[in-house]
């Protein structure tokens, strides 16, 4: 990719990024979508999408892969697996530097960086991923045939997750920070009905110990401190979804939530920067909505540029 | 068989003649989920620049994965994809779950060196 200089550089390619190029490259935009990850971001994670209007079922997979195309086809370039290294708000031209040394420009930025899977951030847990600890039930669920496991979390995720396990496991034990879970009701009464699965409420694992894989955790009680050791086979954590927003702290706003604020049009605080899907602050996380925020960011995006051409030929 | 833009390897015969016929070998055993379609993406991704190392899939269920999953080196393996390097028909290199881009090029620049 010999050109540097764009008229909008996406930063993220999942829904909303992909469908900010679609938009930008048809309306004649020199777009290039720069991706710390796989196209497709969190969309690739669902086995099945059935609510996406028109069509009726297809696999996360699928789907990113025909936005892609669709992108790439109306000229859109696409760099994926790249680390932003540094980023430049500031003027009318704006600068994302790729893998310590490619420098990009363009006159508008669209971040559609979306969020990930939290991590605990404890001991071992880096040591023993994919030896023992997995964040994803239908990938390796059926390692853990007859085991003992763990589920981490008291969401809709993590208790439908555990229910689900119990298809392998021989038991599954639910370790939930509070005394109450946030989870639907049914999807509660669903796991408190089934038999193997037991619960250690108000609790926190605070360390992971093994050898070549996890052997057991230290669970902390929240609110007598009292730590406790548990041989396990395997845990499972599910605690929701942070947003990747890390890289723009201190550049534009966020919130306590670290959520990038914009306005009706989806700009950023900064004349200029668009913010599109699961990283803004938003109340409803979908692909259907990614997708309309990446068209919203994009003619946005669009009329700016122009705004801006018209501004400089006066 | 995956639906990736990688080779896959369809039997354990394939199997055998890549890693006895490529000095440089990366094998990702997976399935179409979340922890392994990233890694896939990363290999089509430098694909092209490491023209030395050969790429390639092959099907976590299928029947011939025996050849990945019973390596020695991925017995403690509790999540996929199993990811493993060949350097003249060895194992030099395995990783389990999900990689990134940096993991997967350290190994590779270490193992294989980059041209």
């Amino acid at each position: 990719m010999d050109n540097y200089n764009f008229d909008v550089i996406v930063i993220g390619g999942g829904p909303a990024g992909l469908t900010a190029g679609i938009y930008l490259s048809r309306a004649k935009m020199n777009t290039l979508i720069l991706n710390e990850g796989t196209a497709g971001g969190q969309m690739i994670l669902t086995h099945e999408i059935a609510n996406y209007p028109g069509v009726e079922s297809i696999s996360g997979y699928e789907l990113a892969n025909i936005m892609k195309n669709q992108a790439k086809n109306f000229g859109c370039k696409i760099k994926s697996n790249v680390r932003i290294t540094n980023l430049n708000f500031e003027g009318d031209i704006k600068t994302v530097e790729v893998n310590n040394k490619e420098v990009y420009s363009a006159a508008a930025i669209i971040l559609a960086t979306g969020g990930r899977s939290r991590s605990l951030g404890v001991l071992g847990e880096d040591n023993f991923k994919g030896k023992g600890i997995s964040y994803c039930a239908t990938c390796d669920g059926d390692f853990f045939q007859d085991k003992n496991i763990i589920v981490v979390g008291g969401g809709n995720s993590a208790l439908e997750e555990a229910v689900s396990l119990t298809k392998y496991a021989a038991s599954v034990t639910i370790v939930h920070q509070f005394d109450n879970f946030q989870a639907f009701p049914q999807a509660v009464e669903e796991a408190k009905r089934n038999t193997k699965i037991n619960f250690i409420m108000e609790s926190k694992i605070i360390e992971f110990i093994g050898d070549e894989s996890l052997i057991k955790v230290r669970i902390q009680n929240q609110r007598t401190n009292d730590i406790s050791e548990m041989n396990i086979d395997g845990v499972f954590i599910f605690i929701g979804y942070k947003p990747n927003t890390e890289m723009f702290n201190g550049l534009i706003e966020l919130n306590k939530w670290n959520e990038i604020v914009t306005d009706e049009n989806l700009e950023t605080n900064v004349a200029g920067v668009f913010a599109a899907g699961d990283s803004i602050k938003k109340k409803y996380r979908q692909i259907t909505t990614a997708v309309a925020d990446g068209t919203i960011a994009a003619l946005s995006a669009v009329e700016y540029i122009n705004n801006l051409k018209v501004l400089h030929q006066v | 068989m995956l639906r990736t833009n990688l080779k896959h390897i369809l039997s354990e015969e394939e199997f055998k003649n890549v890693i006895e016929q490529n000095e440089n070998v990366m094998i990702c055993c997976g399935r179409m989920g979340p922890m392994c379609i990233p890694v896939y993406g990363i290999m089509e991704e430098i694909e092209g620049e490491y023209k030395h190392v050969a790429f390639r899939d092959l099907e976590f269920d299928a029947p011939h994965s025996h050849v990945i999953t019973n390596l020695p080196e991925c017995r403690n393996f509790y999540g996929i994809p199993f990811t493993v390097y060949f350097k003249n028909g060895k194992v030099v290199k395995a990783t389990s779950s999900i990689q990134t881009m940096e993991q997967v090029t350290d190994i590779l620049n270490k193992n294989f060196g980059k041209e």
